[in-house]
């Protein structure tokens, strides 16, 4: 069946199965940056934003983004570089796997928090996870970002 | 220095985190035939008959191989040197299964759905065997895992397969049963240590093509891509020249990858297909048909002097290897090699047992090797002893552990499946990271415990750890730089990033060198026919076996380019000095650039290519060395317990870079809490693993423990690159041993069995069993 979803602004047409994942569509037109981690909506690596707000694409049925805005890392770049320079700093990138999904959730949470305390950012951010880091060096990071890049 | 020692950023997270294309699963053909593997729904049987014809007929399926298509070739998928110590006990197929997971089928289609419906398709007739899911009953069962004439050792191994034994060993230095007679003091104690799994995010990956040279291309989620191309020739029958591995990013590894896990499916499927075609592993197929940490039991004697010299040391070990035994020997052999020399003023030591198969999931490499369960078992017992000598734990370790100088004669003994090699520590401040980690956990005022309510009673624990630097004499890395026009570098390594940052640091040294910086180091690392060979990224030798490396090439091209720049300015060598930038005759105003050399070199005058290639083996492997301390609040009402506080203070030598150091060393801590306190692999009654998703087997998120504290003591090791040891590992160990000793120390309870649970302390308050 025939899908329209805009996509980092533009409106794309897609042509999926009724049970088919939006992941799956979304890496089936080469956003490489929607990753594939677990399949149970545990992991947050597949994370894209929904009409601004973050979800699992592994467990979004395609046909429910019909007509809806999706957004992946891609779209936020300049605000992904930030963030990307403060993980650098930290030695938080790692192994990079978890990090666009990372991005987008930070970016979510700065717009829906103004002034969040560690636990909220922890309580925020706990869908994604990591295996590299043990998080302290990220969360240093993403605080100093939350400070630096306050909307 | 003005690189190394630098936080510089690495030189890849900008592009990963703007998800720039770059894993395996990004890189297939976006034609490629999706592959999936039909697997064993039970574990021990044979196949008495596969019938594939359904599954032939069903439109979009291109092929379907059983253990009929392939020779019976036996090899080990473990990636290690070469004879392995692993023994040859594997087929690509076979027509025996041998756990709930194994290989029994593959199947390559036109689309994930039309693959996973061919599945389904394929009908498997079992005779189903006596399977052996309790590990302390293997030895000599009659059942017998490994029955196959074909499987053997490569070198002696201890390898009895008729005895469900995949290896064994046994040393002794000395005479602990003469020592122990005279001891004032004893301990003997019964350490269990769990299956733990990598979970890394990237799940195993592979994609295969054949090139316009008709050569067999394989991308691999790898840590070790050299040894793929050997083993994936050696069971398919393939020269090697014609196989190409390329290990692109690779979203962790832990030792999950330092392994064959779908390279042989994607090879046969594009070989027989001439297609293009992906692996992607299910999170359940990473979980259940991947490997996983071998549990163990660990059987330790302590003898002392009343006055706490510690006189015997005595590790037994029983390891749990699964269906298959890869890096079976010495994962076990590390258990004792990495923590026996801790304490090396012993009279005698002994370390000995067997590894054997059971029809589980297999075990497999897993950051710590061995060091963490043998870590949790000694350093536990060393905490026990204390407690029957009255004496401080930390005062009892200060009197007994090795310090700088000092050797250990277990070092020459063992080593990874052979014998190991002498050295001394010429880098050790073990002393520093004991001290310094005492004074930032504030230990003389929290030990041994403080009350802090009715129910609730706070205390802090700690342990030792040693891990190495990759293996002297057989782990061998290399590079190769060359010098491009404009004055930039390329560095082609064959060291294996998996998320570590060895791009980067390898970058960082090789700038150093070079005088430079490391934007003007372009890396590549990892592709069997562009980069000269590195065994791999595991065994903590990457800084410091592919670092020395990298420092001897780039050494190197920095003379070279001195001796071009003399004869272009048409003086000696000696006469050139070398910023890095510009080239100067010394005591003159005469100079030239590094960039109008290098034109120069490519168009001008003189011209050649300028490349610089050095290899590097350690004849010894520094060990790094930690101090690690936990605070721990335990509910006396429910068992629960939190981790307040984790301290580590590391000798890793020099800090390459000290960001990417310290997230080794906190990524490596957090992994080994998730050990010590939840995380298990679990097995129904029928073999059956019960933990094949996330939501099962749950890995620790950003809320459990948050304040994990970790520094450097200032150390040189001399052998290293700019005074580097290596540090992958070493952040794994500790937290098993520290979390019990922590427990004990604030509630009197011991637990010896990991994974250290509430149920467990609860249950040890009330005693009663779990």
């Amino acid at each position: 069946m025939k899908i329209q979803i805009k996509v980092n602004g533009k409106i794309k047409t897609f042509e999926v199965e009724p049970d088919e994942y939006l992941v799956d569509t979304l890496r089936k037109h080469h956003y490489y940056s929607v990753k594939k981690g677990c399949d149970t909506s545990s992991c947050g690596v597949c994370t894209v934003l929904l009409d601004g707000k973050p979800i699992a694409s592994c467990s979004y049925l395609s046909v429910k983004a019909n007509g809806h805005a999706v957004t992946t890392v891609e779209a936020i770049e300049e605000e992904a570089t930030y963030l990307a320079e403060l993980f650098g700093k930290e030695g938080a990138d790692q192994c990079g796997f978890c990090n666009p999904g990372l991005a987008l959730t930070v970016y979510a949470m700065k717009k829906e928090l103004a002034n969040p305390t560690d636990e909220d950012i922890r309580d925020y951010l706990v869908g994604n996870l990591c295996r590299c880091s043990g998080y302290v060096s990220q969360h240093r990071a993403i605080k100093a970002y939350m400070e630096v890049r306050k909307l | 220095m003005k690189c190394v020692n630098h936080n510089t950023g690495s030189i890849d997270g900008k592009g990963l985190m703007l998800g720039r294309s770059a894993y395996t699963n990004d890189l297939a053909d976006p034609n490629a035939l999706t592959v999936k593997v039909l697997r064993s729904p039970h574990p021990h049987a044979k196949i008495r008959n596969i019938d594939i014809r359904k599954a032939l007929l069903l439109e979009g399926v291109e092929c379907v191989l059983t253990y009929k298509d392939f020779k019976r070739i036996p090899v080990t998928r473990a990636g290690q040197g070469y004879p392995e110590p692993s023994p040859h006990d594997k087929f690509v197929l076979d027509s025996v299964v041998r756990y709930v997971g194994d290989d029994v089928a593959i199947v390559a289609a036109e689309t994930e759905a039309i693959a996973s419906r061919a599945l389904e398709l394929i009908h498997v007739d079992y005779e189903i065997l006596e399977p052996i899911l309790d590990f302390e009953k293997a030895y000599e069962n009659e059942s017998i895992i490994h029955p196959e004439p074909e499987i053997h050792e490569m070198f002696p191994i201890g390898f009895e397969p008729q005895k469900n034994v995949a290896a064994s060993y046994h040393m002794e230095i000395g005479s602990v049963d003469e020592i122990l007679k005279h001891c004032d003091v004893t301990v003997s104690t019964s350490h269990y240590t769990q299956a733990q799994a990598h979970v890394m995010m990237e799940p195993h990956t592979a994609n295969a093509r054949l090139d316009f040279q008709d050569r067999l291309v394989i991308y691999s989620s790898t840590q070790t891509p050299f040894h793929a191309r050997r083993i994936v020739s050696q069971a398919l029958e393939i020269p090697m020249s014609r196989i190409r591995v390329i290990k692109p990013r690779i979203g962790g590894g832990f030792g999950g990858k330092q392994c064959l896990h779908g390279e042989f499916f994607v090879a046969a499927v594009t070989l027989k297909t001439k297609k293009p075609c992906k692996l992607v592993y299910t999170r359940k197929e990473v979980f259940e048909s991947s490997y996983s940490r071998h549990p163990m039991r660990i059987d330790v004697t302590l003898g002392s002097t009343k006055d706490g010299k510690l006189k015997a040391l005595d590790v037994k070990v029983l390891s749990d290897t699964g269906a298959y035994g890869e890096h079976a020997l010495t994962v076990f052999m590390v258990a004792g090699a990495k923590t026996l020399p801790l304490y090396n003023k012993v009279e005698a030591v002994r370390f000995g047992g067997r590894v054997v198969y059971t029809n589980h999931t297999p075990g497999g490499a897993f950051r710590g090797y061995g060091a963490i369960q043998g870590n949790f078992a000694v350093e536990s017992a060393v905490d026990q002893l204390c407690e029957k000598l009255g004496m401080d734990p930390i005062k009892f370790r200060q009197n007994n552990m090795i310090a700088e100088g000092e050797t250990s004669p277990v070092f020459a003994k063992m080593g990874e499946g052979t014998e190991g090699t002498a050295m001394n520590m010429d880098s050790c401040k073990l002393d520093y990271c004991v001290n310094r980690g005492m004074e930032l956990i504030g230990w003389k005022d929290k030990y041994p415990r403080k009350t802090i309510s009715k129910t609730k009673v706070r205390s802090v624990g700690m342990c030792l750890a040693m891990q190495g630097s990759g293996i002297p004499y057989i782990d061998m890395g290399s590079a190769i730089i060359k010098l491009n026009d404009t004055g930039f570098y390329n560095l082609m390594v064959g060291a294996t990033d998996i998320g570590q940052g060895s791009d980067t640091i390898l970058a960082q040294i090789a700038a150093e060198s070079l005088k430079t910086t490391i934007d003007k180091i372009i890396v590549y690392s990892s592709d069997s026919d562009l980069t000269p060979f590195d065994t791999g990224a595991y065994a903590s030798s990457t800084t410091y076996v592919s670092g020395n490396a990298v420092k001897k090439a780039a050494d190197q091209m920095l003379e070279m380019i001195v001796e071009e720049g003399a004869k272009a300015l048409k003086v000696r060598p000696e006469d050139i000095h070398f910023d890095g930038d510009v080239l100067t005759v010394k005591e003159t105003d005469t100079s030239m650039t590094l960039e109008s050399l290098s034109n120069r070199l490519f168009y001008n005058e003189d011209q050649k290519q300028l490349v610089a290639t050095h290899s590097y083996v350690g004849t010894k492997s520094p060990p790094p060395f930690m101090a690690g301390f936990a605070e721990v609040e335990v509910d006396l009402e429910t068992g629960a317990f939190k981790v307040l506080d984790y301290v580590a203070v590391v000798d890793c030598g020099t800090t390459i870079n000290p960001s990417l150091a310290k997230v080794q060393v906190e990524g490596g801590i957090l992994q080994g809490l998730g050990m010590a306190m939840f995380e298990e692999v679990i097995y129904n009654k029928n073999g059956s693993l019960i933990t094949n998703n996330l939501m099962n087997y749950r890995i620790p998120t950003r809320k459990e423990v948050t304040n994990i504290r970790v520094e450097f003591a200032d150390s040189y090791e001399a052998s290293g690159p700019y005074g580097a040891k290596s540090v992958g590992e070493i952040g794994i160990d500790t937290p098993p041993a520290v979390i019990a000793n922590a427990i004990y120390n604030a509630i009197g309870v011991r637990i010896n069995s990991l994974p250290i649970t509430s149920e467990k302390v609860w249950a040890a308050i009330h005693s009663k069993e779990i």
